[in-house]
């Protein structure tokens, strides 16, 4: 994965001279709430001299108006309701018109292949109603990375617009599913969170599950069968090498990276009782942090990595707790009806994503870290393993339907419960795993 | 493709038994099976499988042996002293009525509850390994508790010994 060349593209004089003063909380939208109305953007066209530059032009502004669009913050304002028709990218915009339709943003783009075979992509986006340029950049790349470029172009205006931060420019891991039930062929999968560039990472003779991304680079641990006992692998997706994280005695599973890459949280099984241990991957050293005839699993690192969320049935049955990273006394959280388990800590903090039980159903919820506010964000036969956007913003989660012939599918939901959906993989899908933002 | 064939026919003759039985019945046992009548080396994995009874059952999110399952085990150990080549793998298995990773500790534990007893009547601890699936292997496919309550298991898989 090639960095990309991302530099400011300053604000031109024509265009910034009858500049209103920008109101930098004009457009930023409320997370909570009842009411919600999705910014409206219009994007009248990305430019390039016909031929290469033109296409990739048109398919870069895709690539942005789907993630926007997708993200269920973002409506796309229908090129017939335009009344100024700007063909230019250096055109200024006429305000009043796009205030007219009610376009609470503006966005062009220019594409152009250099002397030196590099795509050159440069945008602006525009508030309308503050009456001013409100982003600009310019990004030099391959031009093999224009989708890429669309993601960070989807960024910079999502960031820019709703005061979140960003995430299209992410990938999804995960675990592909065939086969019948009883004897599912599970393979590694990755794709970009928006379902393109999917490749296998694994070749399904092993079965594996569980995986789980380094948040600081393109790093995962998962779970295979390879050696008969359940092991935890290390395996770095850029250059295909991998390890065996230790050797354990007994199951190894329930991996998680710290805030911070550098250590591992995660379960061993002796003797039929689970425990949390930590292994610092520099030293490979080993640290038990529970010790307890419960069944201890599913740690996950608040993002200061000062303490672990985990869940345990040492009250009896599942539930979730917190401790300090070093281990120690711990406190429940979970307190409603039915079992909790699988808590992930959001990257930015205020949020732990949950599976709960109870009832017949399985549902994916966010409560806060003393147990209160908690929301359920998707509830069926089977809804398992959140994992989280980037910016802590949106959740992935897998269900798996009844019966003999149910199968696995990945599903995203807002953390406010809206714009749940369905992604596209090629056949099932489970155990889905966000990654950081690309470098 | 010869086991998952035999594997099938035994869940049917259990599926059978367990029409009229408040408990899953473990497998075989002492009565016999139908289809094992007159035809297995008493030393074979299919006798094993079938005669002996090759697994045990929990109640759901349990990994306490009921007393049928210590009967099905006190006959394992007993088939393992008269074949002391063989040795076993206990296989711990979950329903899929919980988290993926819940349910591997919880097949952990239903392999420990058989190791542990086999040991205790007798079988040498170097002859026994335990293996968690969790959830990733179930027998049954129906999402009901008619199939729950025979996914919910410790199999002992032995090696070692004529497959018939």
């Amino acid at each position: 994965m090639t960095r990309l060349l991302i530099a400011l593209l300053l604000i031109l004089p024509a265009l910034s001279a009858p500049r209103a003063q920008t109101n930098d909380g004009a457009l930023e939208i409320t997370v909570a709430g009842g009411e919600f109305e999705p910014i409206s953007l219009a994007a009248p066209g990305f430019f390039g001299a016909p031929g290469a530059a033109a296409d990739l032009a048109q398919r870069i502004r895709g690539v942005v108006l789907a993630n926007l669009e997708g993200s269920g913050l973002f409506r796309a304002v229908p090129p017939e309701a335009f009344i100024q028709q700007i063909d230019d990218f250096d055109s200024a915009p006429r305000y009043a018109d796009w205030q007219a339709i009610n376009a609470d943003a503006l966005l062009t783009g220019r594409a152009s292949i250099e002397a030196d075979g590099r795509l050159l992509v440069q945008f602006r986006l525009f508030d309308n109603f503050a009456q001013g340029q409100v982003e600009g950049l310019q990004f030099f790349a391959d031009p093999a990375e224009w989708r890429r470029i669309g993601h960070k172009i989807a960024d910079a205006v999502y960031a820019r617009l709703t005061g979140e931060g960003p995430y299209f420019d992410s990938r999804i891991v995960y675990v592909h599913e065939s086969g019948p039930k009883g004897q599912r062929v599970k393979r590694l999968a990755v794709m970009d969170q928006d379902g393109e560039n999917h490749r296998f990472l694994t070749d399904g003779r092993q079965l594996v599950v569980t995986p789980r991304f380094s948040p600081v680079d393109q790093d995962l641990l998962y779970i295979s069968f390879e050696r008969g006992e359940p092991q935890i692998y290390l395996l770095n997706i850029a250059t295909g090498q991998q390890e065996i994280l230790g050797n354990f005695p007994g199951m190894s599973f329930a991996p998680r990276f710290s805030p911070d890459g550098r250590q591992v949280v995660m379960s061993l099984s002796q003797g039929g009782n689970t425990d949390i241990y930590v292994m610092e991957l520099a030293t490979r050293r080993l640290t038990r942090l529970t010790d307890s005839p419960a069944i201890e699993t599913a740690p996950s690192f608040s993002p200061d990595g000062r303490r672990i969320v985990f869940e345990s049935d040492r009250g009896g049955g599942q539930q979730i707790y917190i401790m300090s990273a070093s281990g120690g006394p711990a406190t429940r959280i979970s307190f409603g009806q039915g079992r909790y388990g699988t808590p992930v800590w959001s990257p930015r903090g205020d949020l732990i994503a949950f599976t709960k039980s109870g009832g017949g159903q399985f549902a994916v919820g966010v409560m806060r870290e003393d147990g209160s506010d908690e929301r359920i964000l998707d509830a069926s036969f089977l809804s398992e393993g959140p994992t989280w956007s980037p910016n802590g913003r949106v959740i992935s989660f897998f269900r798996e339907s009844a019966g003999a012939n149910g199968a696995a599918s990945l599903w995203s939901v807002d953390i406010t419960g809206r714009n749940l959906k369905r992604l596209t993989v090629p056949g099932a899908g489970s155990d889905p795993a966000w990654s950081p933002l690309l470098p | 493709m010869t086991s998952t064939f035999k594997m099938t026919l035994m869940a049917g003759a259990a599926l059978l038994l367990a029409a009229c039985s408040e408990e899953p019945p473990e497998a075989g046992g002492p009565g016999g099976n139908p289809s094992s009548i007159g035809a297995l080396d008493p030393a074979s994995v299919a006798y094993f499988q079938q005669t002996v009874g090759d697994r045990v059952f929990f109640e759901t999110d349990s990994s306490r042996l009921t007393a049928a399952g210590q009967q099905t085990l006190v006959r394992q150990a007993a088939w393992l002293a008269e074949n002391p080549a063989v040795n076993v793998v206990v296989e711990g298995h979950a329903d899929e009525r919980g988290t993926r990773e819940y349910n591997l500790a919880l097949g952990a534990r239903r392999a420990e509850a058989a190791r542990a007893f086999l040991a205790a009547q007798g079988v040498a601890p170097s002859r026994l390994r335990t293996i968690s699936y969790g959830k990733e292997r179930p027998e049954q496919l129906c999402s009901a508790e008619n199939c729950w309550s025979q996914n919910r298991r410790a199999v002992s898989v032995v090696a070692g010994a004529p497959t018939s």
